[in-house]
C-alpha cells in the first residue's frame, strides 16, 4: 500500500437485515491520515457500516477494501474501540490482561512473550495509565477504561483506529482529554469515530460522515445547521458540549 | 471426630471413596463455574444437566432392555450432554435470537425423553438418586472419569488461558484479533457439558447449577483474575463438599443436598458481609 492510497474504499454497498434496508448504495473514501466522524440518527446505520468495516457482517452488495485487502484479511491491521460501558462490571481482570487482547494474535499458546508485554505497557503510558496496570479494569473510572481501550487497540500496533461511541458515560474533562489524545495519535494514525453526539465534531475531525441510510461525507468547515437538520430530518434539538452557560441560556451550534 | 473416624474405618470405604472424588473434581469445578460465571453461562449448564437424564434413561434402557451391555448409563450421560452441549453451541453461534427458546425446549425434552426410557426399563429404578445425587454411591469408575477430566481442564484452561479469558470478557474483540472464538466457545461448552456429568454423580441434576457456580461466586468477590478466581472456587468446592459430607454423615442427611445448603449459606454470607462492608466503609 502506498501512502495515498484510500485506507478504506467502499463501492455501492447494500445492506439489509432481515428484508429491510439499513445501508444503500455507499461510497466511501478515507484517505491515510483523515479522522473521520460518523455521525446521525440511532438506527440509522452507523454500528452497521462500522461492523461491516470490521468485517463483522457482510454487505449484501457492494464492496469494501481496507488497507487494500477484504475486511476480514484486514481485521489485524485496524484497532478497534468498542463502547467502554458494556463490559461485566464484576469481571475480574486486570488493565495489563485487557490491553495485552490486543496482541492476541501473537499468542500462540501459554503465557504472552516478553515483547507482548511491554508493547501493553507502552501503549499504557501513551494513555496515562502506567501506574493503573495491576488495578482491576472495573475499578477505574469510565474514563479511565475508555483510554486503556485505545491502548488495547494501540497494542495491537494497528494504521486505523475505529471508535464506537467513546464519548458515552464519561465526564466533560475526560472527554476533553480524550479528544487530546485523538488529536496526537491522528498524527501516525488514521481515526475512525462515531458518536450520536455532533456537538464536538467540529472540533477536531477534518471530515464528517452522516450515515442515515445513506453516507454523505463532509469536510468538517462545511457542517452547519442546516447540514444536520437535513440528515435527522427535521425537527431536532442540539444541546451545547461546550457547557457553559451563555447569559441568554443554552442556544443550539450553528442552528438559529 | 465422628466423621475423621469413620474416614479411616476399613469398613467403609466408600466414605473415603466419595471425599476422595469430591476433592479431586473440585478442581474441574472451580475451573469450569469460573468459566460459566464469568462467560454467563449458567443457563446453559443448567439445560446440559436436565439433557444428561435423557442419556442415563437412555443407557439404562439399552442396557437393561435390549441387552446392550457396553452403553450403561455413564456413557449415556456423557453422550447426551456432549450433544446437548454442541446443539445449543450451534444454536446460540447461528441463530442470532431465541437462544433461550432452544435451550430451554432442549432443558425439558432431554428430562422427558430420560424419564421416558426409565418408564419402559424393565425392574424398579429410582429416578430420584440421578435427580439429587448421591455422592457415596460413586464407584472407582467414576474416579478415572474425575481424573481424566481434571487433567483436561486444567490441560486446557492453562495452555489456553488468555484466548479463553479474551472470548469470556469481550468475544466480539477476541474474533477481530484472529481468535476462532466459536471454536473456544464450543470447546468451553464440551468441557462444561464433561464436568456437569461429574456434578450429577455428587450433587444430581436438579442442584448441578448450585456447585458449578456457588464456589466460584464466591470467589469472585475476592478474586483479580481469572486465574485466582478458579483457585479460590476450587478451595470452595472443596470445603463445600467435604463439609456437606461431614455433616450429612454426621447428622444422617442426604449429602447432595447439605452440600448445596452449605454452599448457599456461605454464598449469602459473604454477599451480605460484602453489602455491610461497602455501607460501613
Amino acid at each position: 500500500m502506498t501512502a495515498s492510497e484510500p485506507v478504506i474504499t467502499i463501492r455501492g454497498l447494500d445492506f439489509a437485515y432481515n428484508g429491510s434496508p439499513i445501508l444503500e448504495d455507499v461510497n466511501l473514501d478515507i484517505a491515510p491520515l483523515d479522522s473521520l466522524c460518523i455521525v446521525g440518527p440511532n438506527g440509522g446505520g452507523k454500528t452497521t457500516l462500522l461492523k461491516l468495516i470490521l468485517g463483522l457482517l457482510r454487505p449484501g452488495r457492494g464492496e469494501i477494501r481496507v488497507l487494500g485487502e477484504k475486511p476480514e484479511a484486514a481485521r489485524l491491521r485496524v484497532g478497534y474501540v468498542p463502547q467502554h460501558a458494556h463490559y461485566d462490571p464484576l469481571f475480574p481482570v486486570t488493565v495489563l490482561d485487557v490491553v495485552l487482547m490486543g496482541r492476541l494474535d501473537r499468542l500462540a499458546i501459554g503465557p504472552y512473550a516478553a515483547r507482548d508485554r511491554e508493547a501493553a505497557r507502552a501503549a499504557l503510558a501513551e494513555m496515562g495509565l502506567a501506574d493503573q496496570e495491576r488495578r482491576l479494569f472495573a475499578e477505574i473510572s469510565g474514563g479511565q477504561r475508555q483510554r486503556a481501550l485505545i491502548a488495547r487497540a494501540l497494542a495491537a500496533s494497528g494504521e486505523l483506529l475505529i471508535l464506537d461511541e467513546p464519548t458515552a458515560n464519561i465526564d466533560a474533562v475526560s472527554e476533553e482529554h480524550l479528544f487530546e489524545m485523538l488529536h496526537k495519535l491522528n498524527e501516525r494514525l488514521t481515526i475512525m469515530l462515531v458518536t450520536h453526539d455532533v456537538g464536538f465534531a467540529s472540533k477536531f475531525f477534518k471530515s464528517i460522515a452522516c450515515v442515515n441510510r445513506q453516507v454523505i461525507i463532509h469536510p468538517t468547515s462545511e457542517l452547519t445547521g442546516e447540514l444536520i437538520r437535513n440528515m435527522y430530518g427535521g425537527d431536532i434539538r442540539m444541546i451545547r458540549h461546550d457547557h457553559r452557560c451563555a447569559k441568554e441560556g443554552h442556544c443550539t451550534h450553528g442552528l438559529s | 471426630m465422628d466423621f475423621l473416624n469413620a474416614l479411616a474405618d476399613p469398613a467403609i470405604p466408600f466414605l473415603r471413596l466419595a471425599l476422595f472424588s469430591g476433592l479431586l473434581a473440585s478442581i474441574a469445578f472451580g475451573i469450569i463455574g469460573t468459566y460459566v460465571v464469568a462467560r454467563r453461562i449458567t443457563y446453559i449448564a443448567g439445560a446440559i444437566s436436565h439433557c444428561v437424564l435423557g442419556g442415563i434413561g437412555a443407557g439404562l434402557f439399552l442396557q437393561n432392555a435390549m441387552g446392550i451391555t457396553w452403553f450403561g448409563p455413564l456413557t449415556g450421560a456423557i453422550v447426551a450432554a456432549l450433544a446437548a452441549a454442541i446443539i445449543i453451541g450451534l444454536v446460540s453461534l447461528r441463530a442470532n435470537q431465541r437462544e433461550d427458546t432452544a435451550i430451554g425446549a432442549l432443558w425439558s425434552i432431554g428430562m422427558a425423553i430420560g424419564l421416558l426410557f426409565i418408564a419402559k426399563t424393565p425392574g424398579y429404578l429410582e429416578p430420584m438418586s440421578y435427580l439429587f445425587g448421591n455422592i457415596l454411591l460413586i464407584s472407582e469408575a467414576d474416579l478415572w472419569l474425575v481424573l481424566v477430566l481434571d487433567a483436561l481442564v486444567v490441560g486446557t484452561a492453562t495452555l489456553f488461558y488468555h484466548q479463553f479469558l479474551a472470548v469470556c470478557f469481550d468475544e466480539e474483540y477476541a474474533r477481530l484479533r484472529g481468535i476462532r472464538t466459536d471454536i473456544f466457545y464450543l470447546l468451553l461448552l464440551c468441557l462444561t457439558a464433561l464436568t456437569v456429568v461429574l456434578l450429577v454423580r455428587v450433587v444430581g441434576i436438579v442442584m448441578v447449577i448450585a456447585l458449578l457456580t456457588l464456589p466460584a461466586a464466591v470467589a469472585g468477590n475476592f478474586a483479580r483474575s481469572l486465574g485466582q478466581m478458579m483457585v479460590l472456587a476450587t478451595v470452595c468446592s472443596m470445603v463445600f463438599i467435604s463439609s456437606g459430607l461431614a455433616v450429612s454423615y454426621s447428622h444422617d442427611l442426604p449429602s447432595g443436598p447439605t452440600i448445596i445448603v452449605l454452599s448457599g449459606l456461605v454464598y449469602l454470607g459473604v454477599i451480605a458481609w460484602k453489602r455491610f462492608a461497602r455501607t460501613t466503609a
